[in-house]
């Protein structure tokens, strides 16, 4: 299909430079383009489009073809301040147009009411610096019925007696069941909770010129060939780019933002495919870049004026990592379930969503049944811990349980802790001499038991299930991030947050930030959804600012 | 590019172009069984070998029907995992190459050890190589950790490397390199089909449709 593309050239002053084309990025430069305004998105990674997408887990999980290569660019993690950080995998995310949600599960669940204002209701928790949200439930209601209907996610609106309120049903019926929901819903309806379909940002129906599901099976980790997957790539981007008003500029690594002497950001330094430093001008600048490389770039853009990094007057920048807690349990079951076609997830519980205070335990979580493997990561990862690992035996399990195996996958609450943060490392450099993101991290101990009693209700629901094995591992520390949450959290005091409620710093009036970074709660797991609607709801706050003359002024 | 990445990459493209909803619903059966038909017809014959010797090659081929066995069904011999991994060591596994070379060496070693007289572990019965093979895992076999991640790379550890580059190799999906006509897949019962429909399989094949529990519409 030939889109119409129009370019700019870096030193032509666009109305706004977006850093980053995931899943807030995406939608901010689709609603900014259609508001009239001229776009440049700049992104590290390549313009795949769907026939470039593939099953080949060689190219997918050792070659990274999606998600961002430590080779190039190194990552080092440390348990605590006191530690030296040492290379490590620690964080995944998307590295293509369409970022990480080109690559994610897409479970697509709100917020409920209790996650924006929770630290009034519980009060303040030793070790966190738990906060309420300075917008609530209502103010982004409307957002979350915009990403369902633009965006695409596919639903039962009303079968969860726990859901939040909704001004609109979902615009598609929920996505078939698999043998792990049917297995799911025996288990929790014995033991009294509430299974429901869940919320897939995935087409179970043609739509807007896409194709729907065909249940291929390859969805956690890979790009979809046919689209169905609700990614940023497949649904906001191009109508950003038929506006003609966007450039989605690939392979392009910003390593700086570029303030004048009056404080004010004037564009983003980037090297560019050939490694050539260029700097984008632009009238603002927003940063989508996750919850990881938005705070480093803010600390790689550190300048006598800014000495602690850009928009960091608060000292927040970087604090505050919320990955999410999870626990995982898996079963096997006599016949056949074939869980590897479809979608990964079919049904979800949210009884868990507001514990019990008597339980002692802070949060909650949500609960969902699933099969994430492909063939290979199941015969790594799926079979149970006695299995031999070589010959007759392994293949033989391997033969049994890949089509008779489910997991319960347990999602939760993380605590804000001011230490746990991402950082620039004092001696490891990128391919391009640039410190390296250094991330320093050990769970909130709350977190570690809530997830414990989590797991302790995931194998009951396996056991009323009937499942004939089930096995489970202790929750452990957390080394490896996905979910990069609360990085530069949203608040009304300058002190205690980097961006007001608009999703502009508190110090530089042109810059804003939205995405993982943005939130103050963690949710229960799945944040894309409320980062799609957080970013829908900023490019109505930013549009009207500028329409105002109260960004350029 | 094989005719089956082409012929997928060509039915692709048609679909990420102008094809309306409504086409795509009447057309995506046709589409997916075209589809299916050029994957079942790449058949391939062995290519050749860049790493490794004929006589390695021999030797890492027995080596990886010890992980995954022939029987009934088909192992690591019949998906040409061998070929794999030589391309692995060749591309992206290239930091392994090591691992390999003093792996054989150890497995020789250890065959001349147990089995004077056995020239080499490809040559002994099946009964040998299983006492072979044993005694390198017990060497080199390190606990494994049970968190659920993506793939590791390349192991510095021969027997971990082996294990997981068999796995691949017998697994992967035929455009990586391996599970050639995709035995890999139909040893474990994974269909090979590039779409399905309801239903998947046993448990959701007489479901009712969802239903609240008791009725209820309560609110918490």
């Amino acid at each position: 299909m030939s889109r119409p593309m129009v370019t700019y050239k870096p030193s032509d002053e666009v109305d706004f430079v977006i850093v980053g084309s995931g899943a807030a990025g995406g939608v901010l430069a689709k609603e900014l383009s259609t508001n009239g305004f001229r776009v440049v998105v700049l992104e590290q990674g390549e313009y795949l489009r769907e026939k470039d997408f593939t099953h080949d887990e060689t190219k997918i999980f050792i070659q990274s073809l999606l998600t961002n290569k430590v080779n190039t660019h190194p990552i080092t993690f440390r348990k605590s301040l006191d530690e030296t950080a040492r290379k490590q995998q620690a964080v995944l995310y998307g590295s293509c147009v369409g970022g990480s949600s080109v690559h994610f599960t897409a479970n697509f669940w709100r917020f409920h009411e209790i996650d924006f204002k929770e630290h009034s209701k519980v009060g303040d928790i030793p070790g966190a610096t738990f906060a309420d949200w300075p917008i609530t439930y209502s103010d982004l209601e409307p957002y979350y019925t915009k990403v369902e209907w633009e965006v695409g996610v596919s639903g039962l609106a009303g079968s969860s007696p726990f859901d939040p309120p909704r001004s609109k049903p979902y615009p598609m019926p929920p996505l078939p069941v698999k043998g792990n929901g049917v297995i799911f819903e025996r288990g929790c309806r014995k033991l009294g909770y509430h299974a429901y379909p869940a919320p897939l940002a995935i087409l179970s129906k043609p739509r807007a010129g896409r194709a729907a599901c065909m249940n291929c099976g390859f969805c956690l980790g890979f790009g979809c060939e046919v689209g169905a997957k609700s990614t940023s790539l497949s649904s906001v981007i191009p109508m950003a780019e038929k506006t003609g008003r966007c450039e989605i500029r690939p392979n392009c690594y910003v390593s700086r933002i570029e303030t004048d002497k009056n404080g004010r950001a004037i564009g983003a330094v980037y090297f560019d495919a050939q490694r050539n430093a260029q700097l984008q001008k632009a009238k603002a600048v927003i940063l989508c870049a996750n919850g990881a490389e938005t705070p480093r770039l803010l600390l790689l853009s550190a300048s006598n004026q800014f000495p602690a990094g850009l928009a960091n007057s608060s000292g927040y920048v970087g604090k505050n990592l919320m990955p999410n807690s999870s626990a995982l349990a898996f079963g096997v079951f006599d016949e056949q379930l074939n869980d590897y076609k479809g979608p990964a997830v079919s049904r979800i519980m949210h009884d868990f969503y507001e514990l019990d205070p008597k339980l002692g335990l802070y949060g909650g979580g949500g609960l969902d049944a699933r099969f994430d493997f492909t063939p290979i990561s199941f015969a790594l990862n799926g079979l149970p811990p006695d299995t031999p690992k070589w010959g007759a035996g392994f293949k033989e399990a391997l033969a049994h349980n890949f089509t008779r195996t489910m997991q319960i996958f347990c999602h939760g609450t993380s605590l804000p802790v001011e230490s746990n943060s991402f950082s620039l490392d004092p001696d490891v450099k990128d391919a391009w001499g640039l410190p390296a993101l250094r991330m320093t991290f050990r769970d909130h101990p709350n977190d570690l038991k809530m997830m414990e009693w989590m797991r302790a209700r995931a194998m009951e629901i396996l056991d009323a299930a009937g499942a004939k094995t089930k096995w489970s591992y202790p929750v452990q520390e957390q080394q490896f991030a996905v979910h990069l949450l609360g990085t530069c959290r949203m608040g009304d005091d300058p002190k205690r947050s980097v961006i007001n409620s608009n999703h502009r710093t508190h110090d530089v009036k042109n810059l804003f930030l939205c995405d993982g970074s943005s939130l103050v709660t963690s949710g229960r797991g799945q944040p894309t959804m409320t980062i799609q609607a957080l970013a829908y709801r900023a490019a109505d706050r930013i549009t009207a600012l500028a329409k105002r003359g109260e960004i350029s002024a | 590019m094989n005719s089956f990445q082409s012929a997928r990459r060509d039915f692709l493209q048609l679909l990420g172009g102008t094809a309306s909803a409504a086409w795509l619903t009447a057309n995506w059966p046709a589409l997916v069984s075209a589809a299916e038909h050029a994957h079942q017809a790449a058949k391939s014959g062995n290519p050749a070998l860049e790493i490794f010797t004929a006589d390695q090659a021999r030797e890492v081929e027995a080596l990886a029907a010890c992980v995954i066995p022939s029987d009934e069904t088909a192992g690591a011999r019949e998906a040409g995992v061998v070929y794999f991994i030589d391309r692995a060591l060749k591309t992206f596994f290239s930091e392994a190459l090591p691992v390999y070379q003093k792996g054989l060496e150890a497995v020789q070693k250890t065959t001349a050890e147990l089995f004077p007289g056995v020239p080499r572990f490809s040559a002994a019965t099946e009964e040998q190589k299983l006492k072979i093979f044993s005694h390198v895992v017990q060497e080199s076999e390190r606990p494994e950790s049970g968190a659920r991640r993506l793939a590791p790379g390349a192991s510095p550890d021969f027997f971990q490397t082996l294990r997981i580059h068999t796995i691949y190799g017998f697994l992967v999906d035929p455009e990586g390199g391996g599970n050639r006509d995709f035995v890999g897949w139909k040893a474990i019962g994974r269909d090979p089909s590039h779409s399905f429909s309801t239903p998947f399989g046993f448990y959701d094949k007489d479901y009712p449709g969802w239903q609240p529990v008791s009725g209820e519409t309560e609110k918490k």
